[in-house]
């Protein structure tokens, strides 16, 4: 489903990711995994196409499209869904609006009929059981004054309604108490279909307790150094990352 | 330069709908400003003696004043004596109801979105259409009549209801009270005439549609809106203007007269030309709006959408005269490429328990400039007096400017005084964030644009929110950064 090759990425000149290669089938969840600065968030928004981030090098295909041709409003409508790990506030519009607009412009690129109020709202009330989240939510302005949980269940609420292919969580665990953890990771795999597939990007271990992974790699200086099947994560956990920076150096002198 | 930068540019650079013009044999005054063009004005109109009286009092003024030099705009010189002051569609004989108007007058209107039609019309709101210096024709008149609401060109009005016009007149805005007012008071062509009597709830929104036709021709209309004791009525106003490389000016003045447990709702949706995108051309607008609450419980409400012009000079405000009266403001501003706006309100407290609200919300865009420049103004009887003003501003792009000044002059130290700002930008993050959801940049500003002027564009009467909506959207079409 999607197919990175030899991914290199910079910001302002600044290479950040240096020959990244992974393959990724339908039903599949991958986590990616690595310390401060190592590149997790640039992978997530090179795929998903932010405009800062420049591709010097390498190819990313998904379903057979070069990804890397498509803007970013055409990634999305393909089926590649990002999970911001800080999810922006737009005054004014409510959630309601806000994604009701979002379903029609994706119905409208795959030739569907845009759904109508009605149609939308049931598609939303059926929604909003996975994930738990308060209509009241919904109906004020998108992530504004919502609390850090709010704002990461609404993440995951609009994940649910647009249905993607490709789901890339970005440090959705980060701010989460454990309560709100669990309902997040809850959504996340109610979601799980044998058609779609999954990214976590995560610094602990923590939330692939309750997302479990089937592949997970370690990012180290923009390359994957390791890559392993759960039990890579918990090592990580027990070890800390120092262990993978010795072994990494270990080989290359 | 970023992608948010281009669609801004985009958006912003997009061509003006309405620049089209249309050729008609027009009844002409010749160019220049003289005692003797007030006369021709005067004569051409079969006004009564009073009135040209009026006039020759307002342009004697007129000539000891300067041009304002305050607002924060900039412009060149401009010529009053290069300009026509009148200019009128010549029709074949006097219309005596809007069947009768030229059918190729009635469509440009068409042309516009506004039929003049009776039966083609929506129910429920009645067109006054003006063309150049003259009303063309005004639809439902014998259904509001029934009612004893007069709605009419203001050239009719002189003529039927002298009474009326003389006794209001100048009554809110004063002949002298500014270089543009004064030069309205000596020159005004035409406009709108609106009277609801005691009691009366005006069934259906009263609407003037403005448009500048003719080449180097000023716009001087006049509005005169007067609302009875516990009267009703809501009021709309629409403009726009061909596209010309030559500036042009439309200096307006409105005045509302509401009496006791009256409401008048004013709802402005301003789209005259903003020039073209290097900033040559376009209209400007200096208008007087004001209106007073001079019975108790009273109430004036404002709302503008101004997204044309080239320089905006525009402060609709309000006199709180009676006890308990209420003014508000509110306003979504957007200029764009070189486009100025300098636009406000005044609130003015006199009565006791008076109280006014001011929403402003600018949004700038290219390389323009928006100010908003409020005053609110508590006089020393006017003890338990009320404001809560909110200037908002918002910025796409890094080339435009959003200024603010509020005046604030209190002289009842029972008055409580609010007043809120912000200032902010549309940034990547949000157009990215929607790009991400499968919304198109273009979308996005939008979207995000009409959350921002929500709290105004839920003001305005259902079916003009909608074009409102559509025409900021357009406005911007390309705009972020």
């Amino acid at each position: 489903m999607l197919s990175i090759k030899n991914l290199h990425a910079a910001i302002e000149g600044t290479p950040i990711l240096k020959g990244i290669s992974l393959e990724i089938k339908p039903g599949e969840v991958h986590a990616i995994m690595g310390p401060n600065g190592s590149g997790k968030s640039t992978l997530a928004s090179v795929l998903a196409g932010r405009e800062e981030y420049e591709v010097t090098e390498g190819e990313v295909y998904f379903k057979g499209k070069n990804l890397l041709d498509l803007s970013p409003e055409d990634r999305a409508r393909e089926g590649v869904f990002l999970a911001f790990q800080y999810p922006v506030e737009i005054p004014g519009v409510s959630s309601t609006n806000f994604l009701r607009t979002a379903v029609n412009q994706v119905r409208e690129y795959r030739g569907q009929e845009p759904l109508d109020a009605v149609k939308f709202l049931s598609l939303m009330k059926e929604k909003m059981k996975l994930v738990e989240i308060d209509q009241k939510l919904l109906s004020r302005a998108l992530n504004e004054g919502f609390s850090g949980g709010e704002k990461k269940k609404n993440e995951i609420f609009q994940m649910a309604v647009l249905e993607p292919t490709l789901s890339i969580l970005d440090e959705t665990d980060s701010g989460l108490d454990i309560d709100a953890l669990k309902v997040v990771a809850n959504g996340v795999n109610q979601l799980k279909t044998k058609e779609n597939a999954t990214i976590v990007v995560t610094h602990y271990q923590r939330l692939l307790d309750y997302i479990v992974p089937d592949y997970v790699h370690v990012l180290f200086d923009g390359r994957i150094v390791k890559s392993g099947s759960k039990d890579l994560a918990l090592e990580l956990e027990d070890k800390g990352y120092d262990w993978i920076k010795e072994e990494i150096s270990g080989t290359t002198v | 330069m970023s992608k948010d930068n281009e669609i801004l540019e985009e958006f912003t650079s997009k061509e003006y709908e309405h620049g089209w013009s249309v050729d008609y044999e027009a009844d002409e005054a010749p160019i220049g400003l003289t005692e003797d063009t007030i006369r021709w004005i005067s004569s051409k109109k079969e006004e009564p003696k009073w009135l040209l009286d009026w006039r020759l009092k307002a342009f004697r003024h007129w000539e000891t004043m300067d041009e304002p030099t305050w607002p924060n705009v900039k412009y060149p010189k401009i010529d009053y004596q290069a300009l026509r002051y009148y200019s009128a569609p010549k029709q074949k004989s006097k219309p005596s109801n809007i069947n009768e108007v030229d059918p190729e007058l009635l469509k440009i209107y068409d042309r516009l979105g506004i039929s003049l039609n009776e039966q083609k019309r929506l129910q429920g709101i009645a067109v006054d259409a003006v063309l150049d210096s003259v009303s063309v024709g005004t639809t439902f008149k014998d259904t509001l009549s029934k009612l004893g609401v007069v709605f009419c060109s203001f050239s009719e009005a002189v003529k039927e209801h002298p009474d009326l016009v003389k006794k209001y007149l100048g009554s809110v805005v004063p002949s002298t009270d500014n270089y543009f007012a004064a030069l309205n008071s000596a020159v005004f062509s035409d406009g709108s005439f609106c009277y609801i009597p005691k009691g009366v709830r005006c069934p259906m929104e009263l609407s003037t549609y403005f448009r500048i036709n003719a080449a180097n021709t000023g716009q001087f209309e006049r509005t005169l809106i007067i609302a009875e004791d516990k009267s009703y009525v809501s009021y709309l106003e629409g403009c726009t203007a061909p596209q010309r490389d030559e500036n042009q000016l439309h200096a307006a003045v409105v005045e509302i007269y509401a009496a006791e447990n009256a409401e008048v709702k004013y709802s402005t949706v301003q789209n005259w030309f903003p020039g073209d995108k290097n900033g040559k051309g376009g209209i400007y607008n200096f208008v007087t709006k004001r209106g007073i609450c001079a019975g108790n419980h009273s109430k004036i409400s404002w709302t503008q959408v101004e997204t044309g012009s080239a320089v905006t000079w525009k402060y609709p405000s309000c006199i709180l005269k009676g006890d308990h009266s209420i003014g508000e403001f509110y306003s979504v501003a957007v200029t764009n490429n070189y486009q100025q706006a300098d636009t406000g309100t005044k609130m003015i407290h006199i009565g006791k328990n008076t109280r006014s609200r001011i929403v402003s919300k600018g949004i700038s865009a290219g390389k323009s400039q928006n100010s908003y420049r409020g005053q609110v103004q508590v006089m020393k009887r006017a003890t338990d007096a009320r404001n809560f003003s909110q200037c908002d501003s918002l910025l796409m792009g890094d080339k435009c400017g959003a200024h603010t000044f509020p005046y604030i002059d209190i002289h009842n130290s029972s008055a409580k005084v609010e007043h809120e700002a912000t200032t902010s930008k549309i940034g990547e993050d949000q157009i990215f964030y929607c790009n991400q959801r499968g919304i198109s940049s273009e979308d996005a500003v939008a979207l995000i644009v009409n959350g921002y002027a929500k709290e105004v564009l839920n003001q305005l009467p259902m079916e003009f929110a909608v074009e409102a909506q559509k025409l900021l959207a357009l406005t911007l079409e390309g705009s972020v950064g």
